[in-house]
C-alpha cells in the first residue's frame, strides 16, 4: 500500500472541470471533476460501462467531450489544434488496455515508432540506446527483435509500458493495466508502475477495478458513478466510507 | 416521404465515402509526407502481387486464345486470332480481370489490416504517438494502389499475350516476331490510352474502398471480417461501373 505523502501538494498538471460526454441518449460523463497533481497517482474506479475509458480518451484528445474543460499543463485539450495537441501528447503517455502493439512490427520498431515521430533529429545510435534503456526498465531487453505475437500477455503489457515511457512523459494514463493478466503478473505490473513513477517522477491516472493494483499504486482514488466523481480519498479513507456505492469495491 | 431503410443506409454510406475521399485529398496534399511508408506499401501492394497477377494473366491469355480459335476457324479467319486476342486483352480483359484479382487480394488485405488495427486500438496508439494515422495508413495505401495497379496491368497484359502466343502455337505455328508484330500493328492510341488511364481509377477505387471499410471498422473480429468482405464486393462493383463510364466516354470521343 502506498503511504507516500506530499505528492498531493504539488502543482496541478491535469484539471478536469464539469466534463460531459454522451452517446445518443446514454449519458456517460455528467459533470465530472478531477485534479491530478505533480508526481501523484490517481486511480479512477467505477463499475464497467461508467465511462472510465471515455474519460482518459477525452484527456488525451482521442474523444471530444460535449462540454467541460480538460486542462493539461494549462492547455484546454478540446480547443487545441492538431500541432498543439501533438506537443502535449509528447509529454503524455497512454497505456492501452489492449496494449495496442503494432503487430506488423518488431518490439524494436514498436519502440522506435514514437521516437521517430517526436524526436526526428536523433541518430540511430541514440535511438538504439533509448530503446534498450526502455526495455531494460521493464526487464525485457532480450525481446528487442521479437514480434508481439511471440510474447506472452504479461510481456506484451511490459513492452507496451516501455513504449509508453520511451519519450519520458510527465503524465501517464493507464487504461486497466492489469486486466487479463494473472494475479502474480498483475502485481508485478502494479509494482513496475510504482517503480517507474518514482524513477521518472511522473503523474498518473490509472483506470482500474483490480483492487490489488489500486492498493499498490494509488495516492488517491476517485470513484466514478452516475457520470460524476462520487467520492475521492485515499485507500484507507474509502475503505471505511459510509457510501454503499463506494464500499462495494472494498468488500 | 419516408425512404426505405436500405436506401437510407446506401445514401449514408455514399456520403461517408465521399467525406472520406475528400479528407484523403485534403490531408494527402499537406506535409508531412510519408514517403518511406509509401515506398513500403508500393512494395507490399505491387511487388507482392506479381506472382498472382502473372499467373492469372498467363492463364487468361492461353484460355482466351483456345476458346476463340474454333469460332474463328468456322469463319476462316484464324489468321486474325493474334489481333483479336491482343485487342481484347489490352482494351478490356487485361485491365478488368487484373483489377478484380487486385480487388480480391489487396482490397481484402487492406480492409482486414486496417480493421484489425482499428479494433485493437493500434490506430489510436498511432494517433497518441504523434502520427496522423490517416496520412500514415490511408493516404499511403491509396496512392500505392493507384500507382501499382497500372504497372501490374501492363505486366499482366504482357504475360497474357505471351500465354496467347503459346496458345496459338498449340495448333499452328506462328513465330514470336510475327505474332507480336500483328498485335502491335493493330493496336491504336484509342486502344491503349483509355485502357491505361482507367487502371488508375481502378487502383484508386480498390485503395479507397479497402481503406474506408477497414479504417471505420467496428464490432470486433466480426466487423473486421465484414470490412474485408465488403471491401472486395464494393470495389469489384466500382470497377465495373468505372469501366462502363470509361466505355461511354471513349465512345463519345470516337475512340472505340
Amino acid at each position: 500500500m502506498k503511504v507516500e505523502t506530499g505528492a498531493v501538494t504539488g502543482r496541478p498538471v491535469i484539471v478536469i472541470e464539469q466534463l460531459c460526454k454522451r452517446w445518443g441518449s446514454n449519458i456517460v460523463l455528467d459533470g465530472f471533476d478531477l485534479v491530478v497533481r505533480e508526481e501523484e497517482n490517481v486511480v479512477v474506479m467505477g463499475k464497467s460501462g461508467t465511462g472510465k475509458s471515455v474519460l482518459i480518451k477525452c484527456i488525451i484528445g482521442l474523444l471530444q467531450p460535449d462540454s467541460g474543460r480538460i486542462r493539461v499543463f494549462d492547455k484546454n485539450i478540446p480547443e487545441l489544434d492538431h500541432d498543439e495537441l501533438d506537443r502535449i501528447r509528447a509529454k503524455v503517455g497512454f497505456l492501452f488496455q489492449s496494449n495496442a502493439l503494432y503487430d506488423s512490427m518488431t518490439v524494436r520498431k514498436n519502440l522506435e515508432f514514437p521516437l521517430r515521430r517526436h524526436w526526428i533529429e536523433l541518430s540511430q545510435e541514440k535511438v538504439n540506446e533509448l530503446v534498450m534503456e526502455a526495455l531494460g526498465n521493464v526487464g525485457l531487453a532480450h525481446t528487442v527483435d521479437m514480434m508481439p505475437e511471440e510474447l506472452s500477455g504479461g510481456m506484451r503489457k511490459r513492452v507496451a509500458l516501455a513504449r509508453t515511457l520511451i519519450l519520458k512523459p510527465e503524465i501517464i494514463l493507464y487504461d486497466e493495466p492489469t486486466t487479463g493478466l494473472d494475479p502474480v503478473t498483475g502485481r508485478e505490473i502494479s509494482r513496475l508502475i510504482v517503480e517507474l513513477q518514482k524513477k521518472y517522477h511522473t503523474s498518473s491516472i490509472i483506470i482500474s477495478h483490480d483492487m490489488h493494483c489500486v492498493r499498490l499504486t494509488a495516492d488517491r482514488i476517485a470513484v466514478l458513478a452516475g457520470g460524476k466523481c462520487r467520492s475521492m480519498g485515499t485507500y484507507e479513507e474509502l475503505e471505511h466510507s459510509a457510501d454503499e456505492e463506494v464500499k462495494q469495491f472494498f468488500e | 416521404m419516408i425512404l426505405p431503410t436500405k436506401f437510407r443506409e446506401f445514401l449514408s454510406e455514399t456520403g461517408d465515402m465521399a467525406h472520406f475521399t475528400g479528407r484523403l485529398f485534403a490531408q494527402g496534399s499537406k506535409p508531412r509526407y510519408e514517403f518511406r511508408e509509401l515506398v513500403w506499401q508500393c512494395y507490399m501492394i505491387g511487388y507482392r502481387s506479381l506472382p498472382l497477377v502473372g499467373l492469372t494473366g498467363f492463364i487468361m491469355g492461353l484460355v482466351l486464345t483456345m476458346q476463340l480459335r474454333p469460332s474463328l476457324l468456322d469463319y476462316g479467319v484464324e489468321s486474325q486470332l493474334p489481333v483479336m486476342v491482343g485487342i481484347a486483352i489490352v482494351r478490356e480483359i487485361g485491365p478488368v480481370i487484373t483489377a478484380l484479382i487486385f480487388a480480391g487480394k489487396i482490397g481484402s488485405s487492406i480492409g482486414a489490416e486496417l480493421g484489425s488495427m482499428r479494433v485493437t486500438e493500434q490506430i489510436d496508439a498511432m494517433e497518441v504517438s504523434g502520427t496522423n494515422p490517416f496520412k500514415y495508413l490511408v493516404v499511403t495505401r491509396v496512392v500505392a494502389a493507384t500507382l501499382m495497379l497500372p504497372v501490374l496491368v501492363i505486366l499482366s497484359d504482357a504475360i497474357s499475350l505471351y500465354g496467347a502466343y503459346l496458345g496459338v502455337n498449340i495448333r499452328s505455328v506462328t513465330s514470336f516476331h510475327l505474332f507480336f508484330r500483328q498485335i502491335f500493328d493493330s493496336l491504336s492510341f484509342g486502344d491503349v490510352l483509355p485502357a491505361f488511364v482507367k487502371t488508375f481509377f481502378f487502383g484508386f477505387a480498390v485503395g479507397i474502398v479497402g481503406c474506408h471499410k477497414g479504417y471505420n471498422s467496428r464490432k470486433g473480429t466480426e466487423g473486421v471480417g465484414r470490412s474485408a468482405n465488403s471491401a472486395v464486393v464494393l470495389s469489384s462493383i466500382l470497377i465495373f461501373i468505372i469501366d462502363l463510364i470509361v466505355v461511354q466516354v471513349t465512345d463519345l470521343l470516337g475512340l472505340n
